[in-house]
């Protein structure tokens, strides 16, 4: 089972079973660089997939599959988004934390997944 | 001064003009004239024009006619006069004003007889001087000789009338300069220090007011107040930023660090339950909505065949004819024209050659309100087989002669009459035919002939039938050896015409520029007279021009060559659609109103950017059902270093008959419909392996065909029986969707046209000479939605199979190749057995089959038989 090391709240109920996927680490020990690339490569190739990127705390992007201009506006306006729906979470109901994040539009989903110190974008174009 | 003329009435006070107060003019009437015997020009004349007449004359005058006498104003003056005898002057030239005057000093009558002789002696004078040398002669003071002027000068000069008065103000010496001292005093102490006037009530002047009219309102109390703001303008206030972000080395140690890594692992486990989510339902679609087709259509949905509309002969025509291409005008709705030709075979055409010559060969423009009259008739030499309206400019035709001529013609002139044409007034649903004797001409519906403006070159041009042409887009133009350049122009300038000689030409439509000397100007110079309403657009073109480019589809080595009937370029964008129009209108304004077309000479000097990445290949189809993919673009042979055409790319054989339609779709650019022989194909270009649908045989020809305007898997068939084939490649591909029957002959020419989003219509031309318009019903108008992209999956997917199929020809193949090899090994071991193995093998056989022939025989009690038969063994 998956350690999240995420506050004991509970969490965003959405009905989803965690699906077994296998993680990098129960492989052979590579080095920590290769991890995160592979990792993203991973996500990158799932279908639809547009782009994906690494946001830190303060909204500045770390790594990203996008070109420079985009990313930094993702990471701008996205981070910003994630402060304010975090706090509104914890404004209701202090106990309670933001696990995940999905703004759907016409054309694609973005996703977000924050964390203390990091955020994970990406954003996916559902439709066929 | 001027003599000036006085008013009569005062003269008799003053004197008469200026300088001679003695002067006193009068009017003298007739009578006096007569009394006085100073009758004008009778007693008084020119030598003497005076007459003295008496004192006593007068006041007899005074007492027998008092008053009313002329010389009643100077009474006083002839009383008072010294003398006896009174000077009176007939005043002919009217110098004092009045016919007569009257001298009224003794003096003037002396100055008037004895004029002064002063004069003379000077005129002695100045003759003596001019021969001698001027001696000076100084001026010797005369006594003054008064004329009369000093009364002028009297009355002019100003006297002081009264005394003026003088004041002495005097001051000591001492106070000049010395400060003032200023001090105040009250008026009231000093006497007479100020005079007072004082106001009183007068009671003149008090009115005491009865009654006023008052008006009165009310009004909210208003309060005003003001307050000073400090005013500033508003000013654009910009900031420039640049986003933050890492630098290499801090990314690459941020890659490196533990807790990136940790939160990837936790977090990218959501995330990618999510995309799968997202793979597997789209849970955000309203399925209901998605269920229900476009709301909103007119008609039956039930209607599906098309319904006659109109229906267009030449009733005046004098030979049978067929039609041979149909176009619709791309601007004036109800508009359409019509190529016909004469209905005869090579032979018959030889035969009636010379009287073929005699009658006009045409283009009729038909309207929807008129079905009896075209409206317009182009003129042509011979007959045309294909023709189509200018992009840019829809006054601008180019049409292809069975000769092998291009004739271009230019209604500009006429574009108003056509214009101005009833559109729907008339519109019935049956064509009205009037009995021919009952038709009264009417006035301007006289359809006009129009002559041709230009005609190729004989020598120079194709040699057999023009089958197809083509305007090239605007966006682009070809040059001498095929290669692209961009067309500053923006008008179409140049066209593609394929002939049954086996080459395919480009023309340009401007003046070429002309580098070396016309080798023409030695020839006789023929004066061909054009006609005077003929428009001199392309005059630089008449029967001089010659195509820029020729290329010729030869077959390789062999003499014969492939005889193309149609073409189909690429980067045709789609004509006449209504966007287009408002960039053909900014064009035109960019022109500056001026009609591109009358100044062709305006681009050609230009150097022009080629197109790089132009792809010029185009389909070819031919009179044999072949479909040629081939280039144009011309290349120089290394050998010869002449420019050369290349080989074709590809070569597809898989009409019986002529191809006689090659068409992209409106919808796809790539894909290409071919209709010839008994059957249709549809192509995608690009793809080398085949067509993408090949239909079987039809039961009948199969002889024009077009793909529809506004349904992507819809075509229109027409067949050598009169029957539409309508084809619906979402319902049925191996066969038509509809077949319904328009005429009794063989349809030559299919062209759908979209008038209004609710009508559509298509012309439909046979072999009679008879153009069918009817309309297509909804249903076959209107695509379901996502048809565009359901057409294009069947495309795709047919293009799969394509190279399934070849996939599985080489997976055959190599099925085949080891399916060889197994016999070939299993040959070769059946070989490697030895005699004594076959040997062994066969006595192995014969033994098990005695064992059996044993069983058998026990089974049928013949056991004893055995026994005895084993003995001989």
């Amino acid at each position: 089972m998956v350690n999240l090391g995420s506050p004991p709240a509970p969490r965003r109920s959405k009905g989803a079973d965690r699906l077994g996927t296998s993680l990098p680490g129960s492989r052979a020990v590579p080095g920590r660089g290769e991890e995160v690339e592979e990792t993203l490569k991973r996500i990158q190739s799932h279908k639809g997939v547009i782009g994906n990127m690494v946001v830190n705390a303060e909204g500045i992007p770390i790594r990203t599959t996008l070109d420079n201009s985009t990313t930094v506006q993702y990471a701008g306006l996205l981070h910003q988004l994630t402060m304010k729906a975090r706090s509104t979470v914890r404004d209701i109901d202090p106990q309670n934390d933001l696990t995940f994040l999905r703004i759907r539009s016409k054309k694609h989903e973005i996703m977000v997944a924050p964390d203390k110190e990091y955020l994970l974008i990406v954003i996916q174009n559902p439709c066929e | 001064g001027h003599p000036g003329y006085r008013n009569p009435a005062i003269q008799g006070k003053e004197g008469g003009g200026m300088g001679h107060p003695e002067i006193y003019p009068l009017v003298l009437t007739v009578k006096t004239q007569e009394i006085f015997h100073c009758r004008a020009e009778d007693d008084v004349t020119d030598e003497q024009p005076y007459k003295l007449i008496n004192k006593e004359t007068f006041f007899e005058d005074f007492k027998n006619r008092g008053a009313i006498s002329d010389f009643y104003p100077v009474k006083k003056i002839i009383q008072e006069y010294p003398g006896d005898e009174l000077l009176l002057v007939y005043d002919k030239d009217f110098k004092y004003g009045l016919n007569f005057y009257l001298i009224g000093t003794e003096e003037g009558k002396e100055n008037y007889l004895n004029p002064p002789e002063v004069p003379e002696e000077q005129e002695e004078q100045k003759e003596h001087i001019s021969e001698e040398v001027y001696v000076y002669k100084p001026l010797v003071s005369k006594p003054w000789v008064s004329l009369g002027s000093e009364k002028e000068i009297e009355e002019e000069s100003v006297k002081e009338s009264t005394k003026q008065i003088k004041y002495m103000i005097s001051r000591k010496r001492s106070k000049f300069g010395a400060p003032i001292k200023f001090s105040d005093q009250n008026a009231s102490n000093v006497k007479d220090a100020y005079i007072e006037c004082t106001s009183y009530p007068d009671k003149n002047f008090t009115l005491k007011q009865l009654e006023k009219d008052v008006g009165m309102q009310v009004v909210p109390q208003i309060k005003d107040t003001s307050t000073q703001t400090k005013w500033t303008y508003p000013k654009n206030a910009t900031t420039q930023y640049y986003p933050r972000e890492f630098s290499e080395e801090e990314k690459e140690a941020f890659k490196q660090s533990k807790p990136l890594a940790d939160f990837l692992d936790n977090m990218s486990v959501s995330v990618e339950i999510a995309l799968q989510q997202n793979e597997i339902t789209n849970t955000f679609i309203d399925d209901w909505k998605c269920l229900a087709e476009e709301e909103g259509t007119f008609g039956d949905k039930t209607d599906t065949y098309l319904k006659e509309y109109q229906s267009f002969t030449d009733l005046h025509s004098p030979t049978e004819k067929m039609i041979t291409c149909v176009s619709w005008h791309p601007t004036i709705f109800g508009l359409i024209a019509v190529s016909v030709a004469e209905r005869l075979s090579f032979e018959e055409r030889v035969q009636f050659s010379g009287k073929l010559l005699l009658q006009p060969s045409l283009i009729l423009f038909w309207s929807f309100s008129d079905p009896i009259h075209p409206q317009l008739m182009l003129e042509s030499p011979d007959d045309i087989f294909c023709f189509q309206f200018c992009p840019s400019d829809p006054n601008i035709i180019a049409g292809g002669c069975i000769n092998g001529q291009v004739i271009l013609w230019d209604i500009t002139a006429h574009a108003d009459r056509i214009e101005n044409i009833k559109s729907g007034g008339s519109r019935s649903k049956k064509a009205t035919l009037k009995p021919m004797f009952i038709l009264e001409p009417e006035s301007n519906k006289e359809a006009m002939y129009i002559r041709h403006c230009a005609v190729s070159s004989i020598e120079n041009g194709h040699k057999k039938v023009i089958t197809d042409i083509h305007w090239l887009s605007d966006t682009f133009e070809v040059n001498r050896m095929g290669s692209v350049f961009e067309n500053r122009n923006g008008i179409c300038c140049q066209l593609i015409t394929c002939s049954a000689d086996c080459t395919i030409c480009f023309w340009d439509i401007r003046p070429q520029k002309i580098s070396t000397p016309q080798p023409t100007e030695k020839k006789k110079e023929e004066s061909i007279e054009i006609p005077f309403d003929v428009p001199s657009t392309f005059l630089h073109l008449d029967l001089s021009w010659k195509p820029l480019s020729k290329v010729r589809l030869s077959k390789g080595e062999t003499s014969l060559d492939h005889c193309p009937t149609k073409v189909s370029l690429n980067e045709e964008h789609l004509l006449y659609k209504t966007q287009d129009k408002a960039l053909a209108q900014s064009k035109a304004a960019k022109a500056g109103e001026m009609n591109p077309y009358q100044n062709l000479e305006g681009g050609i000097g230009d150097h022009l950017k080629p197109i790089d990445d132009f792809c010029t290949k185009f389909f070819v189809g031919t009179e044999e059902g072949e479909l040629i993919y081939t280039d144009w673009k011309m290349e120089r042979d290394p050998e010869t270093g002449r420019l050369m055409t290349k080989k074709p790319v590809s070569l597809y054989t898989v009409h019986d008959g002529a191809v006689h339609t090659v068409q992209r779709s409106p919808f796809y650019n790539d894909i290409i419909l071919t209709v010839g022989g008994w059957n249709v194909a549809i192509w995608k270009e690009n793809v080398t392996i085949g067509p993408l649908l090949q239909s079987c045989c039809a039961p009948k020809r199969y002889t024009s065909g077009h793909w529809s305007l506004t349904r992507p898997g819809v075509f229109y068939i027409g067949r050598e029986d009169g029957f539409v084939d309508i084809w619906d490649l979402l319902e049925k591909t191996h066969e038509p969707a509809l077949s319904q029957n328009i005429c009794i002959t063989v349809i030559t020419y299919i062209k759908p046209w979209t008038l209004s989003s609710k009508q559509q219509f298509i012309a439909i031309a046979d072999y009679y000479g008879t153009l069918h318009i009817l309309e297509i019903p909804w249903t076959l108008s209107h695509p379901s939605t996502n048809e565009i992209s359901s057409v294009n999956h069947y495309f795709e997917r047919e293009v799969k199979h394509l190279e399934y199929v070849e996939q599985r020809k080489s997976i055959r193949e190599q099925e085949k190749k080891e399916m060889e090899l197994e016999k070939e090994k299993k040959k070769v071991k059946t070989y490697q057995k030895s005699k004594e193995q076959i040997e062994a093998e066969m006595k192995i056989d014969y033994d098990s089959y005695l064992e059996l022939e044993k069983t058998v025989l026990m089974n049928l009690g013949l056991d004893k038989v055995i026994e005895k038969m084993s003995f001989t063994e």
